[in-house]
């Protein structure tokens, strides 16, 4: 059985026909083509495949594409803006939050949404976000750090507001994909 | 002239990684990620029972699936003289089993469709009818006369697989007849598994026109593969290309050839498209290959004032169905003769029995795959059960019996030469870092009022870096380790390595090796690896092996750079090349700073201006086989407070003092640690992989087998000492697995200490809650 999906995608559109059974990380990684949400333990336990879904974290191993229709999904191919790295992608590089970089995606999409929430967390509260977001290489600690460095620069850039049009441009005709 | 060294970006600079801008963009190229035109997807069918017979299996309904184009079975493979496989350790196992399986969740069968859903679909479809057979679980039970046989393909009907043993019996024994004090502990090492955050998979892609097997897949040692592939399948070996894409973690599980790989190959052969295939998490944790099981009795025997003698070890090592551990051939034990540690010993015996269970093959690794954590975490136990005997300090029984730093190189009880080492300075440092004294009048204070705090030491050896290659090797192929240079004309630079990184920042690390050696910017460095088309061969990353192996490699072929750029400096310079010194990063006429040339300059040379004696161009390469293993080590103190009502044990503080010598990259160096003590915490406290009495693997998913979450994981306090190793290039030692090695003893001793005034002596690993509560309400200290 196959249904039409269509999702907007880092402001992107995409449709297809797919089967019910589609979990919405295989549209992401499959039909849209955007490998850097990664499959880590498919039981909703890992985070590797977290994504936002209208600016919430979900886990798109354990999400039916068809349950997210008409949603607008952020991924970390959508991080980097006209050229400049997200705060959070600055923040892993500057402060070594990764190694063998198979987590940091969806540590990336977890931390973003919840430093819109809590902007000046304590470190505590930091490692309470994670904790869906399974890390076997780093011992979390420069993860930590690459957060806090993360939610300085973002208290700094609001503080000072950049005038500048930020809004990245936007495909306008869907690409139907099959 | 003078060169600004961190725009070079050498030794000792924390340069920031040059990999994770892909990484950080979702642009890594991870396996599951290579996508091939016409590529079809695999499934595998696997056994629901640990040991039975398969009387038949019908693909009839699978194969009728639309989308299904092949189900593959072990008489398929048999016919091939494909389904069995040689091991890493001279035994053999089954590709795709013909008539029995030996474990739960073994490869039965493998589906072949073109898409992954309706693959999954085919294999729910295959049927096979098994007849049960009494499976052998307890490795002490399967040496029983009645046990059933595990492997009964073998000419030896028995399920015992091999007896190895080390050091002096005799004068072991003796010392153990007039020793003063002794100390005798069981110390059970359960099955753990490292579960890389990616699992494991492969694309197998046969091209049939030009006859050549290219697969990309997740391995650490993607050389010796390709040589195995070739062995096993009788394919010329410049016709298979095994290629090591970005890699999601490995710590040693992806060494082996798992089955997987070798079907999809054989897949790919057959239907000449491209085959992905791809574990998921379920199949990563119940089949592939797991560490540690060791059974281990240790004794320990000293003077009445606290001097060690003699240490006698004997063990029973459970290596499921296969031994397929993956040690170099000679040591079916791998190193765990380090087991006598930082410590002078007059004699040491040590045995190992390793014995054929039906559960999937262990004794591979679990970021140490030559069994160094079992040998640390015994004898450090075994110091804190010994100082526990003479009510001694345990800081001050290890500050009694180390190794001191002028006996280096040392000579252990079991034959290993010590390269270097400086055990107490570094206790002393930890002790400091920590304030020991502080603690220990902490914790009086704290008994006094019935409060249950901890500290718990472990001052360890590692053992890393193999070679040399006269001792060590894989399936006959030395263990020495490559690298190639070659400096392009406008002093940019390609490096190609011969092991693999799975995130350790080989492709930072390595181009600042030669960055230092050849006073290149190491932005102008690009280190390739991975690709057995293009990379020199090498022997792959695990055991802590690259830095000590191919590292040296690397900083030797950028000195034979060197050497030839001297000449070319000569050349330029108008001199003599024996008047020409390497100083601050570039070549100078000696004693006059203002003649001087950069490698830059040089490089331009080597291609547009030599002497007619000199060969064009600018590039190296160097096979090094190391002449002894480096020796890190470091001194852990770790603190916990343990609740009362739960059993709950907190690691309030964890110091940590490492010493791998000369630092390439501090801050990658930190990161290594950081991660390496996560995965020492993780089976002292959450990790272990049990089964029932049928063979039920009992965590199969993220759910039951409890990887650390930042929430349990602590800030952790690293701190170093500088021992460099004397025979390396330029100092260093390894570092990956240090910390995964020396952190789990700190933590049981740091538990048993803190329970020591209940009369516990030993708690074995995971230390988890419900363990301790247990204890705690045995002796009426438990809070309701
Ligand atoms: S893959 Fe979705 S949580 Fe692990
Ligand atoms: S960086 Fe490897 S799993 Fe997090």
């Amino acid at each position: 059985m196959t249904q039409h999906v269509k999702l907007t995608i880092n402001g992107r559109p995409y449709e297809a026909d797919v089967p019910s059974r589609l979990l919405l990380v295989h549209f992401i990684r499959e039909v849209a083509g955007l490998t850097g949400t990664h499959i880590g333990c498919d039981t909703t336990s890992c985070g590797a495949c977290t994504v936002l879904v209208n600016g919430t974290p979900a886990k798109s191993c354990t999400l039916f594409a068809v349950q997210t229709d008409g949603a607008n999904i952020s991924t970390v191919e959508g991080l980097e803006q006209g050229g400049t790295l997200h705060p959070i992608q600055e923040g892993f590089y500057e402060e070594h939050g990764l190694q063998c970089g198979f987590c940091t995606p969806g540590m990336m999409m977890t931390s973003i949404a919840f430093l819109q929430e809590n902007p000046d967390p304590t470190d505590d509260e930091i490692r309470h976000a994670i904790s869906g977001n399974l890390c076997r290489c780093t011992g979390y600690m420069q993860i930590v750090k690459a957060v806090q460095y993360a939610a300085r620069k973002m208290r700094d850039e609001q503080a000072t507001p950049n005038t500048a049009d930020s809004s990245a441009a936007t495909a306008t005709e869907a690409e139907v994909i099959r | 002239m003078t060169t600004d060294a961190a725009a070079i970006g050498g030794m000792g600079h924390s340069v920031k990684r040059k990999e994770d801008a892909r990484f950080l963009r979702g642009k890594g190229r991870y396996i599951d990620d290579i996508k091939l035109p016409g590529m079809l997807y695999m499934d595998i069918v696997r056994s629901p029972y640990a040991h039975a017979n398969i009387k038949s299996i019908d693909a009839s309904k699978a194969l009728a699936l639309p989308g299904v184009l092949a189900v593959i079975t072990g008489k398929d493979l048999d016919a091939a003289g494909l389904a069995w496989m040689p091991t890493l350790m001279s035994d053999k196992q089954m590709v795709l089993p013909v008539d029995r399986v030996v474990y739960q969740a073994q490869e039965v069968a493998a589906v072949v469709a073109t898409e992954r859903y309706i693959a999954a679909d085919g294999v729910a479809l295959v049927e096979v009818d098994y007849e049960p057979l009494p499976p052998v679980i307890d490795p002490f039970k399967a040496l029983e006369p009645d046990a059933p046989l595990v492997r009964p393909d073998r000419e030896a009907q028995t399920n015992h697989i091999w007896h190895w043993e080390s050091g002096d019996k005799a004068r072991t024994d003796q010392l153990f007849n007039e020793a003063e004090v002794t100390v005798k502990e069981h110390i059970y090492l359960p099955r753990i598994h490292v579960s890389s955050i990616e699992t494991c998979g492969c694309v197998a892609s046969f091209d049939k026109v030009s006859g050549k097997l290219t697969v990309y897949m997740t391995t650490q040692a993607p050389h010796a593969i390709r040589t195995v592939y070739s062995l096993v399948t009788g394919i010329q070996e410049h016709k298979i290309r095994i290629v090591s894409p970005d890699i999601g973690g490995g710590f040693g599980g992806k060494v082996p050839v798992y089955p997987g790989y070798v079907i999809a190959s054989v897949a790919s052969i057959q239907t000449g498209l491209p085959v992905k295939w791809i574990e998921d998490r379920s199949e990563n944790l119940q089949a592939d290959s797991f560490a540690r099981d060791y059974h281990i009795t240790a004794e320990l025997a000293a003077k009445n004032d606290g001097t060690m003698q003699a240490l006698r070890v004997k063990t029973l090592a459970d290596h499921g169905a296969f031994d397929a551990a993956a040690n170099p051939s000679k040591f079916p034990a791998g190193l765990f003769s380090i087991i006598t540690g930082s410590y002078r010993l007059d004699a040491a015996h040590v045995e190992v029995d390793g014995v054929y269970t039906n559960k999937p093959s262990g004794g591979v690794a679990y970021r140490c795959s030559f069994r160094v954590t079992e040998a640390v975490h015994t004898i450090e136990r075994m110091v804190d059960t010994l100082a526990q005997k003479l009510q001694r300090d345990p800081a001050a029984v290890r500050m009694q019996n180390f190794i001191q730093p002028d006996a280096f190189p040392y000579k252990s009880a079991t034959g290993w030469e010590y390269d270097s080492g400086n055990y107490p300075a570094a206790l002393q440092k930890a002790m400091e870092k920590i304030d020991y004294a502080g603690l220990r009048r902490e914790q009086a204070e704290k008994r006094a009022r019935g409060e249950l705090m901890g500290i718990g030491i472990s001052t360890f050896t590692e053992i890393v870096g193999a070679g040399p290659s006269h001792t060590f090797d894989i399936l006959g192929i030395k263990m020495f380790d490559s690298c190639e240079i070659r400096v392009h004309p406008t002093g940019s630079a390609i490096v190609r390595i011969g092991v693999q990184t799975q995130g350790q920042g080989h492709e930072t690390t390595f181009a600042q090796i030669v960055a230092e050696e050849l006073g290149l910017p190491v932005e102008n460095i690009t280190v390739e690896h991975g690709d057995t088309d293009t990379a020199p061969y090498g022997l792959g990353t695990y055991a802590s092996r690259s830095t000590p192996t191919a590292g040296a490699a690397t900083a030797v072929a950028a000195r034979k750079i060197r050497d030839k750029a001297k000449k070319l400096a000569g050349h330029l310079l108008e001199v003599s090349p024996d008047d020409v010194e390497w100083v601050d990063y570039h070549f100078q006429v000696k004693g006059v700073p203002g003649r001087s040339v950069t490698m830059k300059d040089i490089a331009f040379a080597a291609y547009t201006n030599f002497p007619p004696d000199l060969e064009a161009g600018l590039e190296a390469v160097d096979y090094y086989d190391p002449p002894n293993l480096t020796f890190p080590f470091g001194a852990y103190i770790c603190v916990v407070d343990i609740d009362r009502g739960t059993g709950m044990v907190k690691i309030r503080r964890f110091v940590a003092v490492d010493d791998c010598g000369n630092i390439i990259n501090p801050m990658i160096v930190d990161g290594q640690i950081h991660g390496g003590l996560t995965m020492g915490m993780a089976p002292a406290l959450f990790e272990a992989i049990t089964y029932d009495e049928n063979g039920n693997m009992q965590q199969s998913n993220f759910m039951d087998y409890l990887l650390p979450t930042a929430m349990e994981t602590p800030v952790w306090e690293t701190d170093k000492t500088t021992t460099p190793s004397p025979h390396h290039p330029f100092g260093a030692k390894g570092v990956g697995e240090s910390a995964t090695v020396g952190a789990p003893p700190a933590i049981a001793n740091a538990v048993v200490d803190a329970l020591s005034h209940l009369g516990v002596t030993h708690l074995d690993i995971p230390i988890t809650p419900w363990k301790v509560y247990q204890i705690l309400q045995e002796h009426g200290a438990a809070e309701s």
